[in-house]
């Protein structure tokens, strides 16, 4: 009887404790620097009223069981990241799917963190965005304290102890952390499972073994800088081809020693056809080429 | 997994003045992976009468020779051309033989019947008959389809009108599904000319 009292009745003198219950919830980790950021409470979140939240989030947001569930989360991807002795390519592409349907063509799968670390997004949008812009503020926090930049091992090691703490509850991410660090460039694979891999080339989401095949043919560590660039953008166009879920536009960084350059955003239909990476478009340029060759020096035999 | 979003692709098909128009997407898929980008879908039944087939691609060509058949059977009985809407109840009919074990097909027709009049139908995959007096959809992409015909039909368009306007359909409507396009294909049917176009369509 008491805790329905208390929980229907408002009494004006427990107000201030509510006040700053409210201040802690509202400002929580944005409070302005020297108000209360050593005490920083991880963020806080609602859960559904029931007495299995998993489960029932599980009925509700699982696509590949039940195609009629009732929220759709945004799937499907293509991202990649692979080292080389000019630092480290990231490429990913910019269609976010919600069943069949493709709900958007433009979205930034890769997540800017700050100046010396990229994040890439796969699985669910919102929670690679959350809590990678979370990690952005812990790393900023890192460097307040310790008057160093946090290192990508440190960076990665910290995302992945956190969503660690949230396994089973259905948070899905697949994302490369990428960066440079005193060791030089870093390049991690951290995924909801609480994986945490270290490597010279990932790629992650639906399109990722598209990615791969180009990738891996093309792949060595003493690639040039435009040839990484290229590698980069003609998997991901490859992956945009083959898979249904990938497409739309190439979003292609560079990190370097200073930090990351976005080097374009291309749509994959000039790479296609304009570009000449599709196949169809590429036999016509061969063929045009070697009309090209015999009408400068007819009768001669075409090198191959 | 749905078995009509197994290997993906759409159809529609427009009434035009004097005119109709039926069009494809060449996809061809393995749920997310693209397997072929010159999987067509429009077959012609007669000189002047068209029909597409999207659904599960293994039943397009087994109804698509089927209907060949049929048609030629007919054409040897009566010794005349079938006519469109003849054609079409001929297709439901040979659809609702299979009421308990069905094709996973959802056809679209158009064709020019013998009094030089456009005609265009669609059904389900038991079917049941539309007899659209604008335009009807099929396909993995079909509520895309019905927003982009429902907002750029109108009537007695002229036939290089009709192309324009199917072909933005289609191409604007499988850029927005993820199991169709990589590619498309147009046909126009007028009473004294077909002409078939490919498309530059998104490979994505």
């Amino acid at each position: 009887m008491d805790k329905l009292v208390n929980r229907f009745s408002k009494v004006s003198s427990s107000s201030s404790a509510t006040a700053n219950a409210f201040e802690a919830e509202e400002y929580g980790y944005a409070l302005p620097l020297g108000r209360g950021i050593e005490k920083m409470p991880m963020p806080e979140f609602s859960m559904p009223s029931l007495l299995d939240p998993t489960s029932f989030l599980q009925l509700h947001t699982d696509d590949a069981s039940d195609p009629s569930c009732r929220i759709k989360i945004n799937h499907g991807t293509t991202t990649l990241a692979f080292r080389f002795k000019g630092g480290i390519i990231v490429a990913v592409d910019s269609r976010a799917t919600a069943g069949s349907y493709i709900a958007s063509g433009t979205v930034k799968k890769v997540i800017e963190i700050n100046p010396y670390l990229l994040g890439t997004m796969a699985g669910g949008a919102a929670d690679c965005q959350y809590w990678e812009t979370y990690l952005g503020i812990q790393c900023r926090l890192h460097e307040l304290r310790n008057r160093e930049r946090i290192s990508v091992a440190a960076a990665s090691k910290y995302l992945s102890n956190l969503v660690y703490s949230y396994k089973g509850m259905g948070l899905s991410m697949g994302t490369m952390i990428c960066g440079w660090d005193k060791t030089g460039p870093a390049l991690f694979y951290v995924d909801s499972d609480g994986t945490r891999l270290k490597g010279d080339l990932f790629s992650v989401g639906s399109g990722s073994t598209f990615a791969y095949g180009v990738l891996d043919q093309g792949y060595h560590y003493d690639l040039e800088d435009e040839e990484a660039r290229e590698l980069g953008r003609r998997s991901i166009y490859a992956a945009g081809h083959r898979d249904a879920f990938s497409g739309n536009t190439v979003n292609l960084y560079h990190v370097k020693e200073d930090g990351w350059e976005f080097i374009e955003n291309v749509d994959i239909n000039e790479l296609h056809y304009d570009r000449k990476y599709g196949y169809g478009p590429r036999i016509e340029q061969e063929a045009a080429d070697k009309a090209a060759a015999e009408a400068a020096a007819p009768g001669q035999p075409i090198a191959a | 997994m749905s078995i009509m979003e197994l290997n993906g692709g759409s159809c529609v098909a427009m009434v035009g003045k004097g005119c109709v128009a039926i069009a494809c997407d060449l996809r061809l898929g393995n749920q997310a992976l693209t397997i072929a980008c010159n999987h067509e879908k429009v077959f012609a039944a007669t000189e002047r009468t068209y029909y597409g087939l999207p659904g599960l691609a293994s039943d397009t060509i087994t109804v698509r020779d089927k209907l060949r058949q049929r048609v030629n059977l007919y054409a040897m009985k009566e010794e005349r051309t079938i006519e469109p809407e003849t054609f079409a109840h001929l297709v439901s009919s040979t659809l609702y033989e299979r009421r308990f074990g069905p094709y996973f097909i959802e056809p679209v027709i158009a064709g020019i019947n013998v009094k030089d009049e456009p005609f265009i139908a669609a059904m389900d995959l038991i079917g049941c008959l539309n007899f659209a007096k604008d335009f009807v959809v099929s396909g993995t992409a079909s509520e895309k389809l019905f927003g982009m015909a429902e907002s750029l039909w109108e009537p007695d368009l002229e036939a290089e009108d009709l192309f324009e306007t199917i072909s933005q359909t289609l191409l604007n409507a499988v850029d927005r599904d993820a199991y169709s396009g990589w590619g498309a294909v147009v046909w126009v049917i007028e009473k004294d000319k077909v002409t078939k176009r490919w498309l530059k369509a998104r490979m994505d």
